[in-house]
């Protein structure tokens, strides 16, 4: 029983960015716990400003190389919302194809490369090579669909170029698109065992009820567009994102820290869809989600992980699905600059991405906004640590360092993201 | 063969997208690991350890002093220093920042800047790693095609240089078969000043290159910008296309407006 500890990790290995955990323990209490982020700001949003609207999707890519898809499509219908375009079907499918394969991509470098070592005790995936070459393989094959798959919908893998205001530039070759779907069928089952085989690791148990919130919509799973609803019985339109969160600076992180205003920390994320959305599944992912025992609502952060397999299934499912309805028409692109405010929240593969534009007449930026998953994320892991420390008291500081970057593991936290932020209005001259 | 290759990954102000494009040799991973031992690559291994390197991959520009210790202390242990995509080489997309007046930037970004200044310092300026120290490779792009980071890998372990092209885009394009957008639909393509190693990707998308991989070797970036001025684009629209991925560079300065 440790009545005196200190756990202190310089920069947390095995997940994005630069980021560090200080956490100390006298007389039975914790007297200081920060999950600091020492990666610099890079000031997004001041840069932004004075760009051109149907470029600002090509820019915010460059936020972060792990999910540049989700901050495309929020960047270009947050646009598309500010000049009153309305896309079509097609291009709804093809970006909803396209943000599956980047969660598809991120879920599996999570789970395989950055989570799953702990649970098996080795410090990287490429030490696991030699004795667990099945499971490696596994995950390089599922990891590289994720990418093919956005590569096949926007001519690149990180940072697309080909997904533009109104639609893409090029739409994908049907013959493409049936091979694809060859490989989605193909890595079916890789799915499936991958949900397996995460539950037959030994998860910790630590349940601590907080906020989830997640974007939802009638008949699909939503992941490009919907309401904002939560466990806390929250429903809001995504224009309303900003009257019902708001961030706060803390001297020890480039991030900022988020709240719902009125009720506290919250969690965004795989576990957090899932939850709120479980219903939506496809029939193969529920049905597996019975067979290893899931059930919603599940208020255990490590069960992230089981989320984020239970999501490559779906996603997987839901593409093929899109692949059979998508016409795979050439369609007009034209649109008319016009000035405005747009807002989008979209999925994340580690949760909501917020971002708010508002445009000059000429189409130049004048003021933009963006909230990351991981700035969402931040207090939340630090009140899942506040608890978690004292139930792992008798551990040795190895260990209770473990399970603490554990657990911030389980969130998946993209720190490159989370600290574009800054707001600024254009000077006034 | 010999020893196996050590090889070192480090992350600076970037997005982590070549670390990304590093990690998607999928198919290639066992191969790789077999000629190179990775010693540090924070990212994807929890323990991570000192030099000396063979080979220390640079992801991201500088823009802190920590930063800049930390790249100095690098350079010193590693035999070979990549400059591992556009942050590196030249600044990339967030080098838009180095025009936006840092006391405004300084003043307006966070509640209380200094609240946060004073215990962690930020430049507030993108610098490209060669403005500190000597830069061994150069891996453009954003990111750099996985292609490149085998063709370094596979050079060095044969004791040969790299073969990283310094032609434009329009070589590639051409080898694809694709008509000249420039020239025939009046699309304000990058192409015939940005360096090539894409394989085009933009053009055979329909589309124009916006020239993410940035200069190639003696651009004639003036008498693009003037071109794209006869097709019909603003003075504001050159300035944002030179002053996106490389406008900090000597062969962009004067179209990306720099003074």
């Amino acid at each position: 029983m440790s009545q005196e500890r200190e756990i202190s990790v310089g920069y947390v290995a095995r997940v994005e960015g630069q980021g560090s955990l200080e956490i100390r323990v006298s007389s039975g209490k914790i007297d200081e716990l920060r999950l600091g982020i020492f990666e610099p700001p890079k000031f997004f949003e001041a840069f932004l400003i004075g760009r051109h609207c149907g470029e600002v999707h090509e820019l915010t890519s460059r936020i972060c190389g792990i999910c540049p898809v989700p901050h495309q499509i929020t960047a270009l219908r947050a646009v598309e919302n500010a000049l009153g375009i309305r896309v079509s079907e097609q291009t709804r499918d093809l970006r909803k194809l396209m943000n599956y394969g980047s969660h598809i991509q991120s879920h599996i470098l999570s789970l395989y490369f950055l989570a799953a070592p702990d649970y098996l005790g080795y410090e990287s995936l490429f030490q696991m090579v030699k004795e667990h070459l099945k499971i490696v393989k596994r995950a390089l094959k599922l990891k590289k669909l994720g990418n093919d798959l956005v590569e096949l919908l926007g001519a690149r893998a990180i940072h697309p170029t080909s997904a533009v205001v109104n639609g893409f530039t090029k739409v994908p070759e049907k013959e493409d698109m049936n091979l694809m779907r060859r490989r989605l069928l193909d890595a079916k089952q890789d799915a499936c065992d991958t949900v397996e085989f995460f539950s037959s690791l030994k998860i910790p148990e630590f349940v601590r009820r907080s906020e989830h919130v997640a974007l939802s919509t009638s008949g699909e799973f939503a992941i490009n567009e919907g309401l904002l609803v939560s466990t806390e019985g929250m429903k809001i339109e995504e224009d309303e994102y900003r009257e019902c969160f708001k961030e706060s600076q803390v001297e020890y992180s480039w991030a900022k820290h988020s709240q719902v205003i009125g009720r506290g920390s919250f969690l965004v994320g795989p576990l957090a869809r899932v939850n709120l959305n479980f219903d939506r599944l496809s029939h193969d992912a529920k049905k597996l989600a019975g067979r290893i025992g899931f059930e919603v609502p599940n208020f255990n952060p490590f069960m992230s992980h089981i989320a984020r397999a239970l999501e490559v299934v779906n996603a997987i499912d839901d593409c093929i699905e899109i692949i059979d309805r998508v016409p795979l028409r050439e369609e007009d692109r034209s649109y008319e600059v016009r000035s405005g405010i747009g807002f989008a929240v979209t999925e994340a593969p580690r949760g909501l991405l917020y971002h708010s534009y508002e445009i000059e007449d000429d189409g130049s930026v004048r003021k933009a906004d963006i909230v990351t998953p991981t700035a969402q994320n931040a207090r939340n892991i630090e009140n899942d640590l506040r608890e978690l420390v004292p139930t792992i008291a008798d551990l040795t500081d190895e260990e209770a360092t473990l399970r603490c970057e554990m657990l911030v593991r389980a969130y998946d936290p993209c720190i490159s993201c989370s600290v574009h932020y800054v707001n600024l209005d254009r000077p006034r001259t | 063969m010999g020893d196996k290759l050590k090889i070192a990954v480090f992350k600076m102000t970037g997005c982590a997208g070549c670390q990304m494009e590093f990690l998607r040799l999928e198919e290639e991973l066992p191969f790789v690991l077999e000629i190179v031992e990775i010693e540090y690559f924070v990212m994807a291994k929890r323990e991570n350890l000192e030099g000396p390197y063979d080979v220390s991959f640079v992801e991201g520009s500088i823009s802190t002093p920590r930063e800049l210790e930390e790249l100095r202390g690098l350079r010193e242990q590693s035999k070979i220093v990549v400059a591992f995509g556009d942050c590196a080489c030249h600044g990339c997309v967030p080098s838009i920042l180095n025009w936006i007046p840092p006391d405004i930037a300084s003043k307006t970004v966070y509640e209380d800047f200094q609240a946060i200044h004073s215990k962690k310092e930020s430049y507030q300026k993108i610098c490209p790693l060669h403005e500190f120290v000597p830069i061994d490779i150069y891996l453009r792009g954003c990111p750099p095609h996985k292609n490149m980071i085998l063709e370094v890998l596979r050079s060095i372990t044969l004791g040969a240089k790299p073969f990283l092209r310094k032609h434009p885009v329009c070589v590639e394009c051409k080898l694809r078969e694709n008509v000249c957008i420039l020239t025939f639909e009046k699309k304000a393509c990058m192409g015939p000043v940005t360096a090539a190693g894409c394989g085009a990707i933009c053009p055979t998308a329909y589309r124009e290159c916006e020239g993410c991989y940035g200069p190639m070797s003696d651009a004639n970036a003036s008498s693009l910008a003037q071109q794209f001025l006869e097709i019909g684009l603003t003075r504001n629209d050159v300035i944002r296309k030179f002053r996106k991925y490389a406008g900090i560079t000597e062969a962009f300065a004067r179209e990306a407006d720099a003074r």
